[in-house]
This record gives structure tokens, sequence and C-alpha cells, in this order.
């Protein structure tokens, strides 16, 4: 698909974790999956949201990287961590703005979503974007997702101080410029509600 | 806090000024080696003058390099609490066990890439060690600090001289002999066995193919197969062709290897540098998991250590990353799973107010 943009709607996500699973088959990732599905508060609701790799213009995670391990290629893929140079320190694990790179234990690397490089970089549909059935997670083209869909692509953030551009887009109201993000929401967080021994709902989420 | 005034991970002054000198520095250091340890050239070998030569510029460049990659912030500040960490008196001796434990596990036996597949493992470990086995002879070769010479007494017996200094004679027709004066040929085997292994896997990994870059991945393999193939047909030559073309061959390898020498401070090479200064790491690691445990400020779990957190501050500053919120909180502080919970409420309220509006 020439032209294709990735576009994802936290608010579509239905928590089947087709994506989770698909996201596994990527042959640069072999049998690890790298998509992030939340529950997001989980005593409250059945909400659930996906988080893939945001590639940013200018990665966070690739400036606060001691090995020089994260590189971009040309087309705006940010790569996963480079296997001779990882050292699996995690400061892109801590440092990402979006929560995406994942500390893998077992290697002692850190490993993360590039956008099923293997596929995207030769016309293909990432692995995740091919199942979700609600369309939380869509490459498409720009002039598809405007006839299709209600709000507005962006691509811009604001983390406190910090201004992001990101090559993969979020589906906004239309009024919306850039997505702040200037205060964590603490409301409803299981730390904030008074605790129950008994709620089955906070046992899974500790699971 | 002291540290707070002067940032650690924020380096001062030119970056290519520091950079040169210290380029210089290492290229001055290994001439003073040369002429140190090959007594005054006594023992240096001038048929290898452009060996010598070509790595006099690798020194500077590993030099310029290392140096340019110590001031990147995260890189500087790791390299300073490593050494800070694994000096500290009262871990000093246990971190010196450690050091043993990882280097034995990490670079002699390398199991942390067998982890990763067997494939890979085969292939870095015959590369490796062909290549760190040929470099510990071919080094002090080329800079006058080994060479062999046969007793004024017997044309039956070799000496082997290190520094001038004579550390150990054997019979011309001997087992240490063979060893001795083939080790070339059995780095150049054990070369040849990893970049096969090298070539099949990154033929046949779809993900690895995808990835992979010419300049990056390829070209180290195709450098290293020039220099073993080479040197190999230099003994053909001398054992099995009555030095048949030898000159040329000798011309070719010369080639091969001054090419491979240019390249080491700037290609895929540059990580067998970069690898052994980050064992740092792991003492940060693990005095983070003794030392105080960072909080999220959204859910109350502990994330990370503190002293993690509060460098990555420290390195976010001098990279002029600035995550500070709002409410006096930062943004470091929310941990990666509150980040993505975070992130979909913010998107969802938007759409939520909108719908509320109309
Ligand atoms: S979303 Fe995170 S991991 Fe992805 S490019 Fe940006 S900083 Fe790196
Ligand atoms: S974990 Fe690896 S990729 Fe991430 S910052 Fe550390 S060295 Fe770089």
């Amino acid at each position: 698909m020439k032209n294709a943009e990735f576009f994802i709607d936290y608010s579509r996500c239905i928590g089947c974790e087709a994506c989770v699973q698909a996201c596994g088959e990527c042959d640069t990732h072999r049998g690890v999956s790298m998509i992030h599905l939340e529950t997001i508060a989980r005593r409250e609701s059945v909400q659930t949201a996906p988080q893939i790799c945001m590639h940013c213009e200018d990665p966070i995670c690739a400036q606060v990287c001691p090995a020089d391990a994260i590189k971009k290629t040309p087309d705006g893929v940010v790569q996963s961590s480079l296997k001779p140079r990882c050292i699996g320190c995690s400061n892109c694990v801590m440092s990402c703005p979006f929560g995406v790179p994942k500390y893998q234990i077992d290697i002692d690397q850190m490993m993360k979503c590039d956008m099923c490089y293997d596929r995207s970089s030769v016309g293909k549909k990432p692995m995740c974007a091919t199942v979700c059935p609600s369309g939380a997670l869509t490459y498409t083209t720009m002039q598809d997702i405007q006839r299709t869909r209600r709000g507005i692509p962006i691509n811009e953030w604001k983390f406190g101080g910090e201004v992001v551009h990101t090559k993969v887009y979020v589906m906004v109201p239309p009024e919306v410029e850039r997505v702040d993000i200037n205060l964590v929401q603490i409301a409803n967080t299981d730390a904030a509600l008074p605790r129950d021994p008994y709620d089955v709902a906070l046992m899974l989420e500790n699971a | 806090m002291k540290k707070d005034i002067r940032n650690i991970a924020r380096a001062s002054g030119s970056d290519t000024m520091h950079a040169t000198t210290w380029g210089l520095l290492a290229t001055a250091a290994l001439i003073g080696g040369i002429l140190v340890g090959s007594r005054g050239l006594r023992y240096f070998d001038p048929a290898l003058v452009s060996y010598a030569g070509a790595t006099l510029f690798a020194a500077f460049g590993l030099g310029y390099r290392f140096s340019m990659w110590l001031r990147r912030p995260p890189t500087r500040l790791y390299w300073f609490r490593g050494w800070e960490i694994f000096l500290q008196p009262h871990r000093f001796f246990g971190n010196l066990a450690h050091l043993f434990e990882i280097v034995w596990s990490n670079i002699v036996l390398q199991r942390f890439i067998g982890r990763r597949s067997r494939m890979r493992w085969t292939a870095h470990w015959f590369l490796a060690w062909g290549c760190l086995m040929a470099a510990a002879i071919t080094f002090p070769l080329s800079f006058g600090w080994l060479h062999f010479e046969t007793l004024r007494s017997s044309q039956q017996i070799y000496r082997a001289f290190l520094f001038g200094i004579p550390i150990v004679q054997f019979p011309v027709h001997s087992i240490v002999a063979e060893l001795m004066f083939n080790a070339l040929d059995i780095a150049a085997v054990m070369v040849l066995i990893g970049v096969f292994a090298a070539l099949w896997r990154r033929g046949r990994d779809h993900g690895a193919m995808a990835v992979q870059q010419f300049a990056d991945d390829l070209m180290p393999l195709i450098l290293l197969f020039a220099i073993s193939i080479t040197g190999l047909f230099l003994t053909a030559s001398t054992h099995l062709m009555q030095g048949l073309h030898y000159t040329f061959l000798s011309q070719l390898h010369a080639i091969t290897v001054i090419i491979t020498l240019l390249y080491l401070p700037f290609g895929k090479f540059f990580h067998i540098f970069q690898r052994p200064a980050q064992l740092g790491v792991d003492f940060y690691k693990r005095a983070g998991v003794e030392g105080e445990q960072a909080v999220c400020i959204r859910c109350g779990s502990m994330y990370g250590s503190r002293m993690h957190m509060d460098d990555l501050k420290r390195v976010q500053a001098a990279l002029n990353i600035n995550y500070q919120l709002a409410n006096d909180t930062h943004y470091q502080d929310v941990c990666p799973p509150c980040r993505r919970k975070n992130l979909a409420l913010i998107q969802d309220n938007m759409w939520k107010s909108t719908a509320s509006e109309s």
C-alpha cells in the first residue's frame, strides 16, 4: 500500500487481543509480542487500549540510549535496538513518553515495535493493523481515514514542556490540534481508590 | 545536592577539540609503546611498517570516536557512575568478583548471545575468538614487540622474545612450534567458520534480511572473509606451491588488513571497544536494586531504582528534554504502564468532552 500511514484510536479498542497475538508472528521479533494492551481502570470499566511505538521524529528513546543502539530508517521507522550494541540499561524503557520499549530479561536487551519492518518496508500492513477488527489500529492512506472517520488524525503531543511529533497518528475530535499531557490523571487509579481485598478486577490487574 | 549544580551528564567545551585531543593522545601512546616495546625500533620489522601505520591511524580513529561517544550525555553519565560504583570501597571486592564472573560469561563464553539463538552464537563466537587470536599475534609482531630467533648454538631451537626479553624456547619440529607458526591459520579457519555461519543465518532469517544493511552488516563479513582467505593463500603458496605468487598474495593480504584497520573505528567493529566499556551498567543495575526504589506517582507501584530515575532527569536536562508537568510533578516519576493508560484516558476524555458539548 503506497503512502499508507498508521492511525491509532484508543477509544475503539474492544480488548480482543488479536493484535497481541498477531504481533508475535512478525519475522523481525518472532514469538515475542511487542504490543502493550492496557486495561485502563479495571474496577470501573472494561476499557482497554493498545500501544504501539509511535515512531517519533526525534525519538527520545534514541537520545537517551548510551549505546547509540536505536536507529531511525530514512522512511521514519524507529528500529528495535541493534543487538550488538544494546546493553539492556532500560534508559529507553523509562524515558519513552509513550511507555513503549520492553526490556527482555532473558536476553538482557530492549525490544520494541518496529512497525513490522519486514512487512511495512515492502508495502504490506503491519501485523496488528491487519487483524484489528475495530479499527483501533489502522494502516491506510490519509484520504481513506479522512473519508471514513469522524475525527481528525494528529501527530503532535506535548508532555509537560516537551513537544513530540510522531509518524503514527492518533484520532481526535476535529477542534484538537495537539494532545497535551500536562497533568497525569490520578483519580481513578487503584492506588487512589479504597482497597478492597475481594475485588476480582484488581486481582486480575495485578496478576 | 552538589551533583545537580554540575550535571555529570553534561560535557563542557568543544566536542571536536576534545575528541581530536584524545585521538592524538591514543596515537602518541601507541607510538611510545612501539618505540619502547621494540627497544628503540631494534626489533621493528620494516616489512610490516604499513600494518603499523594503519594501526596508528586506527588508534587515532578509535580515540576520537570513543571520546565523541563518551560526550553523549547518557553514555557519559553511565561511564562516570559505573566507575564511581565500581570503585566504592565497601563494594570493591564484591565488584571485582562479579567482574570476573561477567567477563567469563559475557566475553569468554558469550552466553548472552547464545540465549538469542544458537546460530548467532556459533557465528559470533568463532568470529570473535578468531579475530582476537589473530590480533593478539599480529599486533605485537607488527609493533616489534614479539619476534623469534634461532639459538646461536643450535639452528633447531627457536626462541620467542617479548619486548626483547626471551620468554620461551622450543624445538623447530615440535607441536608447540607447529601451533605457534600456524596460529594465524587456525584463527583464519575460525573466522571463516564464523563468516559462513553468519551468512547462513542472514540468508535464511527473514527478520534479519529486512533490517540488515550492507555497510553495517555485510561489509564486515566481507572484510573478514578477504583477510582470512588471502592469509590462508599465503600459507598454501609457501607450503604447497613453492612460493607461487607469494609477493602478489602478501600485498593483497596487506591491503585487506589495512582496509579493515581503517574501517575499525567507524563501522560495526567499534562495538568491540564499546561493549566492554559498558560492563559498568551491570554494576549500576546491581547498585540500583540494593538502593531506594522509585514509586510511580500515579499507581504507587515500584518501577525501577530511584538512582536511575534521578540520573535520567539529569540526562534529560543535558539533552534539553523537558518533562516537567504543571502541578510540580515530573513525567519521569510516572511508570511506563501508567503513561500508556494516561494517554488512552486523555484521548478518551477529548471525545467525551466533545460529546457533552454537542
Ligand atoms: S514512541 Fe517511544 S519507543 Fe517509539 S520512537 Fe518514540 S520514544 Fe522511541
Ligand atoms: S536498553 Fe538498549 S536500546 Fe535501550 S537505552 Fe539501553 S542500551 Fe539503548
